[in-house]
């Protein structure tokens, strides 16, 4: 299960729609260990293109530094679909490398509406997981807890 | 002095579970088949027929080794090599 902040999940979207009808990534740091996601950090995308995604390498080094720094680990590494569902493709499954991540998958397919699903990727299998909305400020109390699938 | 090598979630089960660990070589291919005696398996994971695995990512210091002539790049005591997966996917 992956619980996430309304507010994070709306910057999250705000990306995807930005850079539709390319894909968007970027990961959601948090502290090493906790399992939750408290910053969004967009990355650019640099193939700038509909259908791949892969992480600027000079960009990655330094956000990986900078989380190493502030004890952060990626909770979430997100990327968007911009014309597919929101499930891991094979490519997606062949190159996830953080079997502790939580993949988050949005799809932009819909200009009315966002589908958001979260999995799990751990040597070639797929598991999908729940998402909990909070409404607070990183790991607030849950107000109101919303299951998207 | 030796040249420090950081070792991403990943690969550390090559490693013993360690984040850093130490190596030695004029070239980057040295340096990962002097890791390789120790940690015998990584160099496959780093490395294919053609060099550099494509997604893979190897930093000398601040630099992507990509730009300093891939295995080529010659390394010595005192840098640090950084190794990260790409991280990299698509809807195909």
């Amino acid at each position: 299960m992956l619980t996430i902040a309304r507010s994070l999940l709306d910057q999250v979207i705000a990306h995807a729609r930005a850079d539709h009808p390319d894909e968007a990534c970027g990961v959601i740091a948090g502290p090493a260990g906790s399992d939750r996601p408290e910053r969004v950090i967009p990355m650019t995308n640099a193939e700038r293109s509909p259908t791949f995604y892969r992480f600027d390498s000079m960009e990655q080094l330094r956000v990986w530094r900078e989380m190493d720094d502030r004890g952060e680990e990626p909770v979430v590494i997100y990327h968007s679909h911009t014309a597919t569902p929101a499930y891991p493709s094979r490519t997606d499954v062949s190159y996830a490398m953080e079997p502790g991540a939580h993949y988050l998958l949005v799809s932009t397919r819909d200009p009315g509406r966002a589908e958001v699903r979260s999995f799990r990727i751990a040597d070639g299998a797929v598991t999908e997981e729940d998402v909990v909305v909070s409404d607070g400020e990183g790991g607030g109390r849950p107000a109101a807890r919303a299951a998207l699938r | 002095m030796a040249i420090e090598v950081r070792i991403p979630t990943i690969l550390r089960t090559f490693t013993g579970g360690a984040k850093s660990v130490e190596g030695s070589g004029g070239t980057l291919d040295e340096l990962i088949a002097d890791l390789d005696s120790r940690y015998a398996g990584i160099r496959d994971r780093l490395v294919d027929g053609s060099g550099l695995r494509r997604f893979v990512n190897v930093y000398l210091n601040d630099e992507d080794v990509r730009f300093l002539g891939g295995l080529e790049a010659p390394v010595r005591d005192g840098d640090t090599v950084t190794v990260l997966p790409a991280v990299a996917g698509g809807s195909r």
